[in-house]
């Protein structure tokens, strides 16, 4: 039997903007099993940003239950909800969100300052092989500004797997890179999720759902569409077919 | 573990900021230095008044005539005719705090020699005067017991008035001089002692048994003054009172009626000086410590930016699982890391800027340890409390707005 990492059930989000109640989502349920990797997609004022902070516990549903490797997480506390980020959750965000000035393994360390179990040398050992998975082995005491985008985007996602997290949720991941370098980010996280790595992966662009092999469409609130990707493409092979850069 | 994790990362950032950082320091550095300069200026002041009045005899007890509080018109001191050589002679039988004592008599006048004249003012004492005022005799010697008994005209001669009635480098001892018309044998000149604390010269002034000034200068049977000096200076107090006693029962007061009489032990001239300049030390400190408060607001600014700026960092931090309370203690190990070590800074600069003043401006100064370990402790506790609300502020932050603020 496989392993549920998410399970949504009947969940609900309201906001209150002043006397109005806004009700950004309105019964969501689904699940995602361990090794899936799921785009979910939706366009701006479709709930796609909630449901986002829900999964990645940075914020409570209203009402309906939600559950990530069978933590219950209606109800725990901030700092509860803290531990679970650190613990369960890689995030990958558009903008990268690197500390300035912090070299590439700094920067992956620091899910792991926040775990007290984890002692000194196991952290450096295990940022070192989080930039080993994402080809950044020879770029360590770089900054994000001696990096490129592509490769600022890889060190944020070494960062995502440095605390061996349940599910990788990425945020409009590819969002600030061209065409190239998103496909090669693609291709990173589709041979990521083949080890087994499942990815939440929350966009608005259409053909980064085509190397995802599960897509749900959100729309006012509500999922219109929730499909198994029958023919999922290979980023590494679509990189191929690109058009050669001249150098 | 995780407090060591936290030091670091609060270490890091103060280290990507160096500049911004050096200039939040200065406040704290010269709030700390201002605070420990003004201190060992005032400690330094302290010390060097209690040591010249120390060297004017630490021990000595002065007794004088009160005013006369019974007619309608009051007199100096001086006037007042209570204070006898029964008194005295009391006084000395049954102190047993005080190691040696003298009647004293005083009178101003013109000292005579030749064509050469200076006024001067000559004391009525006995031997023991000597022992009293801590003085040396540059030459000669004193007159004795039997010369007092007998109010020879014998005196002794300070520097000043050596300058002025024998200019022309004549030894003074042995010659006669005059003392308003009437004849003394100078018999010793006293070692210089220059001026003293409060501007006096102590080298004018003639020394002749108090016998002979009462009877042959002045004309009065009374004394101006009983000078004393107590065994030592702890316990002068005590010799204070015990002489307050025996004044009091000679005098037959009663119980209800004040002292006719004064007496007062150098303790507390130094206690009066002092508390002069102890309060001067405050208002020096006072203006310090106004500086060392505006460099806590200072810190508690930049920290206040500095977690503006870092909005996004703080959202950051949160979503890879920094709780509320990691990021309070970051920034707050921050805003103490910086006081700490502005304070430490501080330490120093104060330090350097009290050798300073003591080498080139010649100021006696004296640093206090309690003065560094006060300052450096309020600098300390000045980045808690600075550092709190931009800390708090902080870790309040919602992680979701942080991360997307830009």
């Amino acid at each position: 039997m496989t392993k549920e990492i998410i399970k949504i059930e009947n969940l609900k989000r309201a906001f209150t903007m002043g006397s109005e109640t806004v009700h950004a989502l309105k019964g969501i349920n689904f699940t995602i099993n361990e090794g899936e990797f799921v785009t979910i997609m939706g366009s701006s004022g479709s709930g796609k940003s909630t449901m986002l902070n829900i999964l990645g516990c940075l914020d409570q549903p209203t009402s309906g239950n939600y559950e990530i490797d069978q933590v219950k997480v209606k109800n725990l506390s901030r700092n509860q909800l803290a531990t679970i980020r650190n613990e369960k959750i890689g995030f990958i965000f558009q903008s990268y969100n690197l500390l300035a000035r912090t070299s590439a393994i700094e920067n992956v360390e620091l899910p792991l300052l926040y775990n007290s179990k984890v002692s000194t040398e196991e952290r450096r050992e295990r940022a070192i092989n989080a930039l080993k998975m994402v080809g950044l082995a020879d770029r360590l005491d770089h900054t994000p500004s001696q990096l490129s985008g592509g490769q600022q985007q890889r060190v944020a996602i070494a960062r995502s797997l440095v605390n061996n997290p349940v599910m990788i949720l990425a945020d409009e991941a590819t969002g600030n890179l061209d065409t190239r370098t998103s496909y090669e980010i693609m291709a990173l996280f589709q041979e990521l999720n083949k080890k087994g790595i499942t990815i939440t992966f929350v966009t608005h662009e259409p053909d980064i759902a085509t190397f995802s092999n599960r897509t749900i469409v959100l729309k006012d609130g509500n999922i219109i569409q929730d499909y198994k990707n029958n023919k999922v493409l290979s980023a590494a092979q679509e990189l191929a077919k690109l058009p050669q850069q001249d150098h | 573990m995780r407090l060591l994790n936290l030091f670091k990362i609060a270490f890091k950032a103060i280290i990507l900021n160096k500049t911004r950082t050096l200039l939040t320091m200065l406040g704290i550095i010269i709030g700390v230095a201002s605070v420990i300069a003004m201190l060992a200026i005032g400690e330094g002041s302290k010390e060097s008044i209690r040591s010249t009045i120390s060297s004017m005899g630490s021990n000595m007890i002065t007794i004088r005539p009160g005013t006369d509080t019974r007619g309608p018109a009051r007199g100096s001191g001086g006037d007042v005719q209570t204070l006898t050589l029964k008194n005295y002679e009391v006084i000395k039988e049954q102190a047993n705090l005080l190691s040696y004592s003298t009647p004293v008599v005083n009178g101003s006048g013109q000292v005579i020699n030749g064509s050469n004249n200076w006024p001067s003012t000559i004391y009525g004492v006995n031997p023991e005067y000597l022992n009293i005022k801590v003085v040396d005799l540059q030459s000669g010697s004193m007159f004795t017991n039997a010369e007092v008994k007998s109010a020879a005209k014998v005196a002794l001669i300070g520097q000043t008035v050596v300058d002025n009635v024998f200019p022309d480098g004549q030894e003074p001892v042995g010659k006669m001089i005059r003392f308003n018309n009437i004849p003394f044998k100078v018999i010793g000149v006293l070692e210089e002692k220059g001026e003293n604390t409060f501007g006096q010269d102590q080298d004018d002034v003639v020394i002749a048994p108090y016998t002979t000034v009462q009877k042959r200068i002045l004309a009065i049977d009374y004394l101006n003054q009983i000078m004393a000096s107590a065994v030592s200076e702890d316990d002068a107090p005590e010799a204070v009172t015990q002489v307050t006693e025996i004044l009091r029962t000679q005098h037959k007061l009663q119980d209800y009626e004040d002292d006719d009489f004064s007496v007062r032990s150098m303790e507390e001239l130094i206690s009066t000086f002092s508390s002069t300049s102890e309060m001067l030390t405050l208002l020096l400190v006072a203006v310090a410590s106004i500086s060392l408060l505006i460099g806590g607001i200072g810190i508690m600014n930049i920290m206040y930016v500095s977690v503006k700026e870092r909005t996004k960092e703080i959202g950051l931090r949160m979503a890879v699982g920094g709780k509320g309370s990691d990021i309070l203690m970051q920034f707050l190990i921050e805003a103490i890391l910086i006081s700490i070590t502005g304070g430490l800074l501080g330490v120093i600069l104060g330090l350097g800027a009290t050798i300073f003043i003591e080498k080139f401006l010649n100021w006696p100064t004296s640093v206090a340890l309690y003065s560094i370990v006060i300052s450096f402790a309020v600098c300390a506790v000045t980045g808690i409390f600075f550092g709190w609300y931009p800390a708090r502020k902080a870790s309040s932050l919602d992680p979701i707005t942080a991360l997307r603020y830009e």
